[in-house]
């Protein structure tokens, strides 16, 4: 065991936690907004519009990220024609993935507020939108946050299989340093530390909403 | 866009022999995975729940530990690391396996798996009212008795949901093995794709195998669940 060889690569494995946590990041804004939009389309009176969101939904949770991930890599560039930067693929893969199951988590939180709640409020002259936004929303998003801070580890602990495709986040990372310096065992360790701290910090939160709300 | 399909190209050699072997690796891998962490998940769940402070410890610090590493840096770990820490004759034993990567995937899929039923377990029993323990037990049965004739009975129909989506959970995550060089079906489709260039037959099957054993595999737990169904028990959805 030779512990320095991850002194000489913390400032690379930092690097590559960075560009992890930003990918992340971009999946997760992209994708709640649509896993939104989804959600409301799959609690819709048009029959059309809720099997198309619900078989959607389905249909996506079905397959794991990894198949999601090249069909995406192989289809883009095919679809618009001209080559497609290897983080577009990935963005776009990642977002349309983990949006339904973003729509799952915000579905089951509006269901939890219950539908007497919305005959009450638009008893008292409210509109549907009005009714969403003050009576509904509210109490909704507040069921939500522990399953929404969970689902952020996921997406967290996805971004390990951009790996697959060779895009530069802290597991890339580490293997290539890994391969350079013939140190496997320390370096793919100190990036299990790494995930380890950042996870467990996530669920920590996601225990502290639960308990408050 | 410009295609060419070729859609009978999937049942000619070798291909269509590489997708039954890919399907094949894809099924019993998630099986053989799934047994093992469902046993070492109810033992771990079974810690969490005890009456002992340090088995309870424990429980926790395994089920943190396996969660919070993403399954493919889990891989990488028993793929690097854990044949270090095994004495020199085994680790010769070990290499000399012929399917090490395989064997790999089985132990890192369960291990992450068993982290997730435990909880579920663990939910499980918290679910069930706390009247119920003590009512069996002033009944006069044993501690024994009580779980396989009371406690067991709730615990396993309120899982169930539970249990049909975690093992569709592994059965995806066994995709994750081709990292380590596992041939199932998701690196059989792309290994197809690579030597024909047809990425939009190949996916197809991939895509088209998750979907026809997810569907399966929700109609076989539907159809359980409403088996074991006791009026009154568990609210059920839609």
């Amino acid at each position: 065991m030779d512990w320095h060889v991850i002194q000489a690569n913390l400032p690379l494995l930092l690097r590559g936690l960075g560009t992890s946590l930003q990918l992340a990041a971009v999946a997760v804004l992209l994708s709640f907004p649509l896993g939104c939009l989804l959600a409301i389309g799959r609690l819709s009176r048009r029959a059309w519009l809720s099997l198309t969101c619900g078989g959607f939904v389905n249909l996506m949770r079905s397959n794991p990220l990894v198949l999601v991930l090249f069909w995406f890599y192989f289809l883009v560039p095919i679809i618009t024609g001209r080559a497609v930067s290897d983080l577009g693929s990935i963005v776009i893969a990642f977002v349309i993935f983990f949006s339904v199951y973003f729509a799952e988590i915000v579905r089951s939180g509006i269901q939890s507020v219950g539908s007497r709640q919305v005959q009450a409020g638009l008893s008292t002259g409210l509109t549907y939108p009005q009714t969403m936004r003050h009576i509904v929303m509210p109490q909704a998003i507040r069921a939500m946050l522990p399953a929404l801070t969970t689902q952020c580890i996921v997406v967290f602990q996805g971004t390990t299989v951009a790996y697959i495709v060779g895009y530069d986040e802290l597991l890339h990372t580490a293997s290539m340093a890994a391969e350079r310096t013939g140190r496997p065992v320390e370096l793919y360790v100190a990036v299990a530390v790494m995930y380890f701290l950042v996870c467990t910090a996530g669920s920590l939160l996601a225990r502290n909403l639960e308990r408050k709300s | 866009m410009n295609y060419q399909f070729n859609w009978a190209m999937l049942i000619t050699e070798p291909y269509f022999g590489w997708i039954a072997d890919g399907v094949l690796t894809t099924l019993h891998l998630a099986l053989i995975a799934w047994c093992i962490a469902f046993v070492l998940g109810v033992a771990v769940g079974s810690c969490r729940v005890s009456g002992s402070a340090v088995l309870r410890l424990f429980g926790g610090a395994y089920v943190e530990l396996f969660r919070n590493i993403p399954l493919l840096v889990q891989l990488f770990l028993w793929l690097y690391v854990a044949p270090q820490l095994l004495p020199a004759d085994t680790r010769l034993w070990w290499n000399r396996l012929d399917s090490v990567p395989y064997w790999t995937a089985v132990i890192g899929i369960s291990f992450y798996t068993s982290s997730r039923i435990a909880e579920q377990i663990r939910a499980a029993m918290n679910a069930i009212p706390q009247g119920q323990f003590r009512a069996a037990l002033s009944t006069g049965l044993t501690p024994v008795q009580m779980y396989r004739h009371v406690i067991l009975p709730y615990a396993i129909r309120i899982m169930l949901p539970a249990i049909t989506s975690e093992f569709l959970t592994v059965f995806k995550n066994t995709a994750l093995a081709l990292t380590i060089g596992v041939l199932e079906i998701t690196a059989t489709t792309r290994k197809i794709e690579a030597w024909s260039f047809k990425g939009i037959e190949a996916y197809t099957v991939a895509s088209l195998t998750y979907l026809a054993t997810t569907v399966a595999v929700i109609g076989v737990m539907t159809w359980l669940e409403r088996r074991l169904y006791i009026p009154g028990l568990i609210r059920r959805g839609g």
